[in-house]
C-alpha cells in the first residue's frame, strides 16, 4: 500500500532517481537540490553536487536556500568560485546538468527570460543566470519541469539556454562543445528523452495514474512516443521518509 | 585556414548596445595613478559612498542572492540619492532596493531573482515599466568572464557558452571562427567597473581582505573596477593577515575603501559567522509584491534609518545574536 504524496515529492524522487552514483552534477536551487539531497541518501551517496558559485562536493545535510549559500559547501571537497566551476564545465569535467524554466521545446531548448518581447515584456523572468552556460557545456542537461501546455509549447518566446537548437547537427553548427545536449525531462506527469536521430523530445515513462494520452494532451508541440511506455514507481516509504524528516522537516516544498 | 588572415570575420553578434566602454590604457593609467602606499583607508559608509561614487557610474555588487552581500553599501547608496547608475545584474538582495528607489537605468543581465522564493517583484516592476533604458543578456559565466578579461588587462576571452541562443543575440557578445583551430566561440567584451561593492570577512585597515567559504566572482571583480568600496564583519591587525597570506583575496592596493560593517550582510547570511534571518527575508519577500508595501518597507528598513549603527541597533542584539553562527 503506497502512501500519499504531494506532486512536487513525487517529481523530486523521480529526479533523485536519475542522478547516478560517483558522477558530478550542477546543482541548481530549488527542486534539484532536494533531489540532490535524496539520492545522497539513496543510491548516489557518491554523488557530487557542483554550484556554480563555487560549492563543489558538498553533503547535502540541510536544504540550502540559494545556489551561493553555506550549505552548498557543507563538508565540501572544494570552495572556490565561478570561474572555477564554469571552467571545469567547459572544459568537461561535469556530466549532469539540471535546468528549469518557464517554456520548453521540442529540442529541450529553455526560456527562462522573458514571456512576450523583449524590449516590452509581458513578464520579466529572472534571466539565464548559469542556466546557459549548464545548457551549454555540461554533457548531459535534465530539465525539471511541470508539466502543461503553457509550459511545453511549439515555440518558446527567447531562447535563453540550448537545447538541441534547431535539430541535428544544429548544437555543433553553432559551436557547442560536440556530444553534449539535453538528456531527461522530468515532469509531474512523465519522464522523456529524445530520440537519437530527430533529437525531439520522446515520451519514455509515465508517472502513477497517468496515461501517455494525458502526457500528450498537456504538450503544446506533437511529441513522440517510444514504441513501449514503461511505468514510474510511486516514491518509496524510505524515499518519502527520508524526504520529510531529514531533509525538508520545514515543508517548503510538500 | 587562410594564413593571410588581416581580419576575423564576426559571423554573428549580439544587438545589445556596450553599456561600459572598454578603456584598456584608461585602466592602466588610472591602476598606475593608484596609490600603491599602505594608508589608513578605514572610514564610514556614508564617506565612502560620497567620495568615491557619482551619479550614472556603472557599478557593481558581489556576491548574489543573500550570501555575502554589501548590504550596508547598498543602503547607504540609496540614501545617498544618487542615481541613473548602470549595473552588473548578478546579485540580488542590493538590486531589489536599488530598483525600489529607481536608480538604475542601464543593466548587464544575467539573473535577478529570489531564488525558491521565486521572482524578484522590483525588478519585474523596474523592467516592464520602462524606467530601465538598456538591458543586455548575458549568462552567469559570460559576465564572470568579462569581469576576468578586464582583470587580466585583455580585450575580450572567448568562451563557449551563449552560442546558438536568443541570450547571445541581445548580449553584446560576437561570435568568430577562432583563428588557431576554426571553431566558432563567442568573443565577451571585457567589463571595467567604475566602483564595485564587495563585503568580506575581515580586511586590516590598508584593505586587505580575506573571504572565507565560497569566493564568487570576488576575485575578478575586485581586479576589474576602477574604484572598490569594502565593507568587513571584522578590522583586523595586519600582523593578522600576515599570518594566513593565502587567505587574501584582495590585496590593499586593488582598494579604495575600507568600511567596518558587521552584520554587514544582514538580512542575507554571512559564511561561517551568522545565517539569513529568514523571517525578516519572508516578511520582505510579501512586501516587494506590491510598490505600497515596498516602499513602507525602504521607509522603514533603508530611509529612516541614519547608518548601520542604527540597523543594527533596529533589529537588535537579541535577534543577531541568534543568527550568529556558535562555535563547535
Amino acid at each position: 500500500m503506497e502512501q500519499k504524496y504531494s506532486p512536487s515529492e513525487l517529481l523530486i524522487c523521480l529526479a533523485s532517481r536519475v542522478m547516478e552514483d560517483g558522477t558530478t552534477a550542477f546543482i541548481g536551487t530549488g527542486i534539484p537540490m532536494l533531489a540532490a539531497s535524496l539520492a545522497q541518501k539513496m543510491q548516489a551517496p557518491n554523488l557530487v553536487p557542483i554550484f556554480e558559485f563555487g560549492g563543489t562536493g558538498a553533503i547535502l545535510e540541510k536544504l540550502p536556500l540559494a545556489v551561493g549559500d553555506m550549505r552548498t559547501y557543507n563538508k565540501g571537497i572544494a570552495a572556490s568560485g565561478i570561474c572555477d566551476i564554469m571552467e571545469t564545465s567547459q572544459r568537461g569535467f561535469v556530466e549532469f546538468g539540471f535546468l528549469g524554466g518557464a517554456q520548453i521545446d521540442c529540442y529541450g531548448n529553455l526560456n527562462s527570460t522573458v514571456i512576450g518581447d523583449h524590449k516590452n515584456p509581458k513578464v520579466r523572468l529572472p534571466g539565464s543566470g548559469g542556466g546557459n552556460d549548464v545548457g551549454s557545456s555540461c554533457w548531459r542537461t535534465i530539465a525539471i519541469m511541470i508539466h502543461d501546455k503553457r509550459r511545453f509549447v511549439e515555440k518558446i518566446d527567447f531562447l535563453t539556454t540550448p537545447g538541441f537548437l534547431t535539430g541535428p547537427g544544429a548544437r555543433e553548427e553553432a559551436g557547442l562543445p560536440k556530444d553534449t545536449g539535453p538528456y531527461r525531462v522530468v515532469t509531474n506527469l512523465c519522464i522523456m528523452g529524445y530520440d537519437d536521430e530527430s533529437k525531439k523530445m520522446k515520451l519514455l515513462s509515465v508517472n502513477p495514474g497517468v496515461t501517455v494520452e494525458q502526457v500528450i494532451e498537456n504538450t503544446g508541440f506533437e511529441l513522440l512516443v517510444a514504441d513501449e511506455v514503461a511505468n514510474n514507481s510511486h516514491p518509496t516509504e524510505e524515499e518519502l521518509r527520508i524526504l520529510r524528516e531529514e531533509i525538508d522537516p520545514d515543508g517548503l516544498y510538500r | 585556414m587562410n594564413q593571410n588572415l588581416k581580419n576575423i570575420p564576426i559571423i554573428e553578434e549580439g544587438e545589445g548596445p556596450l553599456i561600459q566602454p572598454i578603456d584598456l590604457d584608461g585602466f592602466r593609467e588610472h591602476n598606475r595613478k593608484k596609490s600603491k602606499a599602505l594608508i589608513d583607508k578605514t572610514m564610514s559608509e556614508k564617506e565612502a559612498i560620497d567620495k568615491f561614487v557619482k551619479s550614472g557610474d556603472y557599478i557593481g555588487f558581489e556576491l548574489y542572492g543573500t550570501v555575502r552581500c554589501p548590504m550596508t553599501l547598498a543602503r547607504e547608496l540609496v540614501r545617498s540619492g544618487k542615481r541613473n547608475f548602470r549595473i552588473v545584474g548578478q546579485g540580488v538582495h542590493e538590486l531589489d532596493l536599488l530598483f525600489a528607489a529607481d536608480m538604475v537605468r542601464e543593466i548587464d543581465f544575467t539573473y535577478i531573482g529570489l531564488e525558491v522564493y521565486g521572482i524578484s517583484a522590483n525588478m519585474r516592476r523596474a523592467v516592464e515599466s520602462g524606467s530601465i533604458t538598456k538591458l543586455v543578456e548575458w549568462s552567469n559565466a559570460a559576465l564572470t568572464w568579462r569581469f576576468k578579461a578586464a582583470s587580466m588587462g585583455i580585450p575580450f576571452i572567448p568562451t563557449r557558452s551563449m552560442l546558438g541562443t536568443d541570450t547571445l543575440k541581445k548580449s553584446a557578445a560576437k561570435v568568430v571562427e577562432c583563428p588557431f583551430t576554426g571553431q566558432k566561440v563567442a568573443l565577451l567584451p571585457a567589463l571595467i567597473v567604475d566602483v564595485a561593492f564587495i563585503h568580506v570577512n575581515r580586511a586590516d585597515k590598508h584593505g586587505n581582505c580575506q573571504i572565507d567559504g565560497i569566493s564568487g566572482f570576488a576575485f575578478e571583480m575586485a581586479r576589474a573596477c576602477k574604484t572598490l568600496i569594502i565593507s568587513a564583519e571584522k578590522i583586523v591587525d595586519t600582523k593578522e593577515i600576515r599570518e594566513h597570506p593565502d587567505k587574501t583575496i584582495i590585496p590593499y592596493y586593488l582598494v579604495d575603501a575600507v568600511v567596518h560593517a558587521p552584520y554587514g550582510s544582514w538580512p542575507g547570511e554571512m559564511s561561517g559567522m551568522y545565517e539569513r534571518d529568514e523571517p525578516h527575508y519572508k516578511s520582505f519577500v510579501e512586501k516587494q509584491k506590491k510598490k505600497d508595501t515596498m516602499d513602507a518597507y525602504m521607509k522603514e528598513w533603508v530611509y529612516d534609518l541614519p547608518d548601520h549603527k542604527a540597523l543594527v541597533d533596529k533589529v537588535g542584539k537579541n535577534k543577531l545574536e541568534e543568527l550568529t553562527i556558535k562555535e563547535a
